[in-house]
């Protein structure tokens, strides 16, 4: 069955190899939302019965997604998605005032919403290292376990990588450090919905996820804080979230999240098998038809899907606006403020310079081995005109 | 691989120019591939800037553009080549006592060079711009040439000189055959295109206000101050450096002299400015270098010209005198202002056909 009619009919001509940017609406999902949206009109702050109604469906949701990452509900909290996760996460355990040091540690491939955080508190007085990864964009226990000093106080690792899908060993982290006071959080806004994931075992403190990843809507996403963990708020306002995260709750998001999670978790065995096996047909194929093309992380343990391919001396930006012109949708790093395309500081991180063009496919289980094969075909002659 | 002669690639600057030629090549029936070039140093700093042409809100602006028509649109990087062929030699330049025109580098290095390549990568025959220029072909000489703008008062050939016969071959003008401003407006208008009311860009699109704070802020030289000077080498007073100055300059020299005052020469070696009368500022003629032709692709004999010293000026007769290889003679008889490093354009004598043009080199008095 198809996870959404409609997009398929609107996707027709279109070739869609980026799930790992973002993943079409699960129809089942939106028949959830649409019935939040129009129903569940009160707001869950009033105490008459349609607030009542409101802040129940919200409960039910928050308990619903706390079961399939083996949390409490009461650890679970919702917010705008990955980005503010990330924001809350990190900035919030250090505004407690019994912080005892200023050392962050994170690794060098993290999403730009925890880099990016990380620069900001540097300039805020906080000390931060920065760890690198190996060549296959795994990040080195030894260096981390060397990095931990006197004053440490957070470690911001993510689960799985955007760009690569390569997998991090969090478990192992977690036991590096479990007899230290340091928080762990971890970013698996791109392993949530493709792994069967438990918080007690990965030994994470906090963990950030976010819905549209897992064929949820955009804009909502939750963080799961460790009950006991001291977090502060970075927002302020009302009582919502325990009066963490203020804000009239996304009603309708929430319960497409939770939806959108529970569909997904049920169905992850079957899906990453055929997954998989495309994944398989895919990097067999670009083998066999290109000479010289390097597969990012492809010795790591990996998200299924996850394709990231280097190809020397041919330029990025064409190769990626060839594509679009053929109508296909894969990415490359990160796009900058205006759109152009930087180089992916992750792949500079794994060792490659900017000579490479990297591109990303990341395939769901509604892609044909015949669509990969017509990408394959493009490329070749794309490539062709540009060498 | 063969190039697609119906595909077109056209530079969008977020102006009514291109947005309207987007549209006329669109009508025409070619497939328009609308790209920004991306040419901003510092992406934080000109979020805000409404007037360059190279700005973010460009940007947002030629993509809503591309929106409306239903065109494809790309944001391409051309930080790199822009810094190297663009800025750094508008600093070199002002850094040796001469006024540079970065447009025409930019139209030479980048706009129909760099830009004009990955159009091929994109499989695109054609790049465009909304340059008030025309293309045409002369069947009997098979040579693209070059013509003035019908809207004499917004004709861009003075910064389009250096055209070369694979790149004319390549470039298509879409506003032409316009011959006015009022009347690109008119189509933007009827469009409602979001920037059927901005106002023409800037004249130097990556200097925010003032050349000589970009100059101090980027160059690899000081600017210092030094003396100016009469033609007898006398000094006169104090100049603030000598980017700030230019052949012809009359306001804003910060110092009175108790009669009119002209920048007659700026002398980068001794760091001074030298200040004359305004017969002081005439020459005779010039000698220009890297020259490039149109209709031909050397000068061998002498011929007679109109020619244009700066952007803004009118175009006066001359005669041109080749003396080697890339160096040309342009005698005027009398001339006014002659500024190294700016262009000199030729015309033919009906002021129509672009002869081709060079950079000043010398003053001949």
């Amino acid at each position: 069955m198809a996870l959404c009619k409609e997009w398929r009919d609107f996707m027709n001509e279109y070739i869609y190899m980026d799930n790992a940017a973002t993943t079409q609406l699960n129809t089942v999902v939106f028949e959830e939302m649409k019935k939040y949206l129009l129903e569940y009109c009160g707001n869950p702050s009033s105490i008459y019965h349609l607030g009542l109604q409101s802040k129940q469906a919200i409960d039910e949701a928050r308990l619903q997604i706390g079961k399939m990452l083996h949390a409490s509900n009461k650890e679970i909290y919702f917010t705008s998605g990955g980005t503010e996760s990330n924001n809350w996460a990190i900035r919030g355990i250090l505004r407690n005032k019994n912080m005892r040091g200023k050392h962050l540690i994170t690794s060098k491939i993290e999403h730009k919403s925890v880099l990016n955080t990380f620069k900001a508190l540097e300039k805020e007085g906080y000390k931060a290292t920065y760890l690198d990864v190996n060549k296959d964009g795994t990040i080195d226990l030894n260096q981390l376990e060397k990095s931990i000093k006197e004053d440490t106080v957070l470690i911001s690792i993510m689960l799985a990588n955007n760009e690569t899908g390569v997998i991090q060993d969090i478990k192992a982290i977690s036991k590096l450090i479990k007899d230290k006071e340091i928080i762990f959080h971890t970013d698996a806004v791109q392993g949530v919905g493709k792994l069967d994931l438990d918080v007690n075992k990965l030994g994470v403190d906090l963990l950030s996820l976010s819905a549209h990843k897992f064929h949820g809507p955009k804009g909502i996403g939750a963080l799961y804080i460790r009950k006991g963990t001291d977090i502060e708020n970075i927002l302020f306002g009302g009582a919502q979230e325990r009066g963490l995260r203020p804000g009239t709750e996304n009603i309708a998001s929430i319960r497409g999240m939770s939806k959108a999670l529970t569909l997904a978790k049920k169905s992850i065995d079957n899906r990453n098998k055929i997954i998989k096996d495309l994944e398989k047909y895919m990097i067999d194929q670009l083998k066999k038809k290109f000479d010289h093309i390097i597969f990012n992380g492809i010795a790591a343990k990996r998200l299924p899907g996850y394709i990231n391919i280097a190809i020397k001396d041919i330029s990025n930006e064409s190769l990626l606006m060839n594509l679009d012109l053929e109508k296909i949708c894969v990415s490359s790093g990160s796009a900058c403020t205006s759109g152009s395309i930087k180089q992916s500081h992750v792949i500079k991180a794994m060792g490659l310079d900017k000579s490479y063009a990297v591109i990303r496919f990341s395939l769901n289980e509604e892609n044909t081995k015949e669509e990969i094969d017509y990408v394959i075909e493009k490329m070749k002659i794309i490539i062709n005109r540009l060498s | 691989m063969s190039l697609d002669k119906n595909k077109v690639v056209l530079g969008m600057s977020g102006g009514v120019d291109s947005s309207v030629a987007a549209y006329l090549l669109k009508e025409q029936g070619y497939d328009v591939i609308g790209v920004t070039m991306k040419i901003w140093q510092d992406d934080s700093k000109k979020i805000a800037d409404d007037g360059g042409c190279c700005s973010l809100s460009a940007v947002e602006d030629a993509r809503m553009v591309a929106n409306k028509l239903g065109i494809p649109f790309y944001v391409m990087d051309f930080q790199e080549v822009f810094q190297e062929k663009v800025i750094d030699l508008f600093l070199d330049e002002y850094g040796k006592g001469r006024t540079p025109n970065p447009c025409i580098a930019c139209n030479r290095f980048i706009k129909f060079e760099e830009l004009l390549q990955r159009s091929h990568d994109l499989g695109a025959y054609y790049v465009a711009t909304g340059h008030y220029a025309k293309k045409v072909y002369d069947e009997e000489n098979d040579r693209y040439l070059l013509k003035k703008s019908k809207a004499d008062q917004k004709d861009q050939t003075y910064a389009l000189f250096n055209m070369t016969q694979r790149q004319l071959k390549h470039t298509l003008f879409p506003l032409g055959d316009f011959t006015s401003k009022e009347k690109i407006r008119a189509i933007a208008d009827e469009l409602d295109l979001v920037v059927a009311d901005k106002p023409d860009s800037q004249e130097i699109c990556f200097v925010d206000d003032d050349y000589v704070d970009f100059i101090k802020e980027n160059a690899d030289y000081q600017i210092t101050k030094g003396n100016f000077v009469d033609t007898e080498g006398k000094i006169l007073g104090q100049h603030q450096g000598i980017v700030s100055y230019t052949i012809g300059q009359r306001r804003g020299l910060g110092i009175t002299f108790g009669k009119p005052a002209y920048v007659v020469d700026i002398n980068a070696e001794k760091n001074e400015v030298v200040i004359g009368d305004n017969k002081d500022t005439f020459s005779k003629g010039l000698i220009a270098r890297d020259l490039n032709f149109i209709p031909f692709d050397r000068l061998t004999e002498e011929i007679s010209v109109q020619a244009k010293i700066r952007y803004n000026a009118q175009a006066k007769p001359a005669q041109l005198i080749p003396l080697d290889e890339d160096r040309v003679k342009v005698i005027f008889g009398e001339v006014r202002a002659v500024t190294l490093g700016q262009a000199v354009v030729f015309y033919d004598e009906e002021n129509d056909n672009i002869i081709g043009g060079g950079t000043i080199e010398e003053r001949i008095d």
